[in-house]
């Protein structure tokens, strides 16, 4: 169970943090508690720079983000915050922040969705916001939500894949901003199936270029990082300029999928197809970064990213494993860390020389991959 | 008349700058500090090459590539054909002299990186995050700080008997440790030695962690001058650490010969060096992102810019700096 508090002043007027484009899908759920909502601002470098300001200097860069993004929700009139919970220092950050927005001198309530996947105790806490919600309407919205993340990661799958062959810069970005601006009104299950088949069939028909020695590259790692480009300075889009077919599998989709009562034994599955990387859960999302880097290179990927927030314990946790996997393998691997002072231009260099280097291996197959440590070590 | 190659890599404490032949061989070769001016640093460097170029036969510089953390302002004043990463252009440097090294050590001047190499291509790399702990720029303080010449470091390394132990993972710390090593009564030699220990020790275990160092390994950039370092390597590692004479430019090798490959020509004239250059960065003010924009102006007219996310912040940023061409524009 979660603690809340409401607010003093009515009417309410509620705001969550961003995560990439899931504000569409929320604000959808947000809109049974029958409130004002108001989205925070679109994030920019002064998000940051306050989140930062008023965080503990060492805690997780997505920590930061949300803070920001409420402080600038709270200026532009929010009164009730919504933070969900994880397994990790995730699981605290709704207490710690409501303490430092409290001390900043902000008025405001607070509901903290802890439940996990018990969505019965979520929709208590949303019946305290607002006492004429039913369970059959909640449950018709979060069926509503999902199936417009659906349609988000779908379309935004299509993008990583196929964005960096695009002949004309921009187009795919065109048509996507174009899918989101009526993703967002659509409120019943058939328009946002149709809006997924049409802009699915529309970026079929973007004109692209790919060519026969193309790169894969799989990103795997932390939750929000993956999720939020601002966060990860747009390693995405950095890829595609660099022309790499970019996978990722960490949506929000895959996590209610694997979420809930499957959890356990998604996560066996992922263990049990890890080439005995992992051995046991890793916490969060450790587990399926070495799992997805095993099934990745086994299907012939060019290489991996992975990405955490600096500091974060399950994706330390890991980086020894996935290093391990580089090494014996000669898969490579290339880690990146986030924090408030991660420098555009040092990720800029990393990436450009890792897909040098992926299209070094390229133009000499074989070469480094059999006659690796891992060859010398079996016959040693 | 037979055909060059300028190769410019500008670092953050020395530029250096070569001209290869279509063989890759190396005919001219500069190497001086940055001193916080790129752009001066490379005319510098353009006027030695050239100096040097004109006792020999006729050499036509067709294409330019430039590295080097300012490689994209260095590559827009040159008008280069290339413009590399430093870690690709180290590779390609060092491969072309070493085909069969497993293993490059770099240290430089504010950065250190490890290339793992397997049958001549790069396989791995890491480069430090975010701490200068054992590169170059914390050695030459050190220097100071003892009042020897970084230059002399590594003889003063060699003549120790019993390095002293350095507190190496934090430059702080380690600066601190360095001052109370002194005050107790450990010899200068000793210390120094304990130091270029440390900075192994950090580089081995950040940089190269995890990583599988294996023989041949090569040792460059500037640090590499330094022959306590190189020991230090050598004990810690326990193979031989080679150290080629033009180590340091192995950066500007790499991206002359990738600026040969690229297989783009265009004529290049070292009068360059005559032309007035000048950058401004500026806050784009256009939304609360402020992208810090930068505009490089040759002659007074706009060259090159970076630093925007989206079109309107150089728009905006370039009307501000050159008035003149956006009321030309908005003329036609």
């Amino acid at each position: 169970m979660s603690v809340n508090q409401l607010p003093d002043s009515r009417p309410f007027k509620v705001s969550f943090p961003h995560m990439g484009n899931y504000c569409i899908p929320v604000k959808t759920l947000a809109e049974e508690l029958e409130c004002e909502i108001v989205l925070p601002p679109k994030m920019t470098r002064r998000t940051l720079e306050l989140g930062a300001r008023h965080s503990p200097e060492f805690v997780c860069i997505p920590f930061k983000y949300n803070l920001g993004n409420y402080i600038e929700a709270l200026e532009k009139g929010a009164n009730l915050l919504i933070q969900a919970g994880g397994g990790c220092r995730f699981g605290y950050y709704g207490e710690v922040q409501e303490a430092i927005l409290r001390d900043l001198g902000y008025d405001f309530g607070m509901v903290r969705l802890l439940g996990g996947w018990k969505l019965r105790d979520h929709i208590n806490d949303f019946k305290r916001v607002n006492p004429r919600l039913t369970m059959m309407r909640a449950l018709r919205a979060y069926r509503l939500a999902l199936r417009q993340t659906r349609a988000l990661d779908a379309i935004e799958d299509y993008v990583r894949r196929n964005a960096g062959f695009e002949v004309e810069e921009g187009a795919f970005e065109q048509v996507h901003a174009a899918f989101l601006g009526e993703l967002d009104t659509a409120r019943d299950k058939r328009t946002i199936a149709e809006i997924e088949r049409r802009y699915l069939a529309e970026m079929a028909t973007v004109p692209t270029e790919r060519p026969d020695d193309l790169l894969r590259i799989g990103i795997v790692g932390e939750l929000y990082v993956l999720m939020e480009p601002f966060s990860n300075l747009f390693v995405e889009k950095e890829l595609a300029k660099r022309g790499v077919e970019v996978h990722r599998f960490v949506t929000v989709s895959n996590m209610v999928s694997h979420g809930g009562r499957k959890g356990p034994e998604h996560l066996a599955d992922l263990i049990s197809r890890s080439g005995d990387y992992v051995r046991y859960h890793l916490g969060a999302d450790g587990t399926e970064s070495v799992s997805m880097t095993y099934q990745l290179m086994e299907q012939g990927f060019d290489g991996v990213l992975h990405l955490k927030p600096f500091g974060c314990m399950p994706e330390v946790n890991a980086m020894a494993a996935l290093q391990r996997l580089s090494r014996e393998h000669t898969f490579p691997v290339l880690f990146i860390s986030y924090d408030a002072q991660t420098s555009e231009t040092g990720l800029q260099t990393r990436l450009d020389a890792f897909c040098d280097m992926l299209r070094m291996r390229k133009q000499r197959p074989g070469a480094a991959l059999t006659a690796g440590p891992a060859a010398e070590r079996s016959t040693a | 008349m037979s055909k060059g190659y300028l190769g410019v890599d500008v670092g953050s404490i020395s530029t250096k700058g070569v001209v290869i032949d279509a063989g890759g061989e190396v005919l001219t070769r500069s190497y001086l500090w940055t001193e916080g001016n790129p752009v001066r640093a490379v005319k510098r460097v353009l006027a030695e090459l050239e100096a040097q170029l004109a006792g020999s036969d006729d050499i036509e510089v067709v294409a330019v590539g430039t590295t080097g953390s300012a490689r994209e302002l260095t590559g827009a004043v040159l008008g280069a054909q290339v413009v590399k990463n430093e870690i690709t252009a180290h590779a390609v440097g060092t491969l072309s002299r070493h085909p069969d090294v497993r293993t490059i050590f770099e240290i430089g001047g504010q950065d250190s990186k490890i290339i793992i190499v397997r049958d001549g291509v790069p396989v791995d790399y890491a480069m430090n995050t975010l701490c200068a702990a054992g590169t170059g720029s914390f050695l030459s303080s050190q220097a100071r700080r003892l009042d020897v010449p970084v230059e002399e470091f590594g003889e003063y390394a060699l003549r120790s008997k019993r390095p002293t132990k350095i507190a190496g993972r934090c430059t702080v710390f380690a600066e601190s440790d360095l001052v109370h090593k002194a005050q107790i009564g450990h010899k200068l030699e000793d210390i120094i030695a304990g130091l270029c220990t440390a900075i192994v020790g950090n580089y081995l275990n950040n940089v190269g962690k995890g990583k599988e160092v294996l023989a041949p390994i090569v040792f460059q950039g500037g640090v590499s001058k330094n022959v306590g370092v190189v020991r230090a390597f050598r004990e810690a590692t326990g193979h031989e650490i080679f150290v080629d004479d033009d180590g340091h430019l192995m950066g500007a090798l790499g991206v002359a010969l990738v600026a040969r490959d690229s297989g783009l020509e265009a004529p290049f004239s070292f009068g360059v060096r005559d032309v007035a250059f000048e950058t401004v960065g500026e806050e784009c003010g256009g939304c609360p992102n402020d992208c810090e924009v930068v505009i490089v102006l040759r002659e007074e007219e706009y060259l090159d810019g970076w630093g925007n996310r989206c079109p309107r912040g150089m728009e905006r940023v370039r009307t501000r700096v050159c008035p003149a061409e956006a009321l030309l524009a908005a003329v036609e």
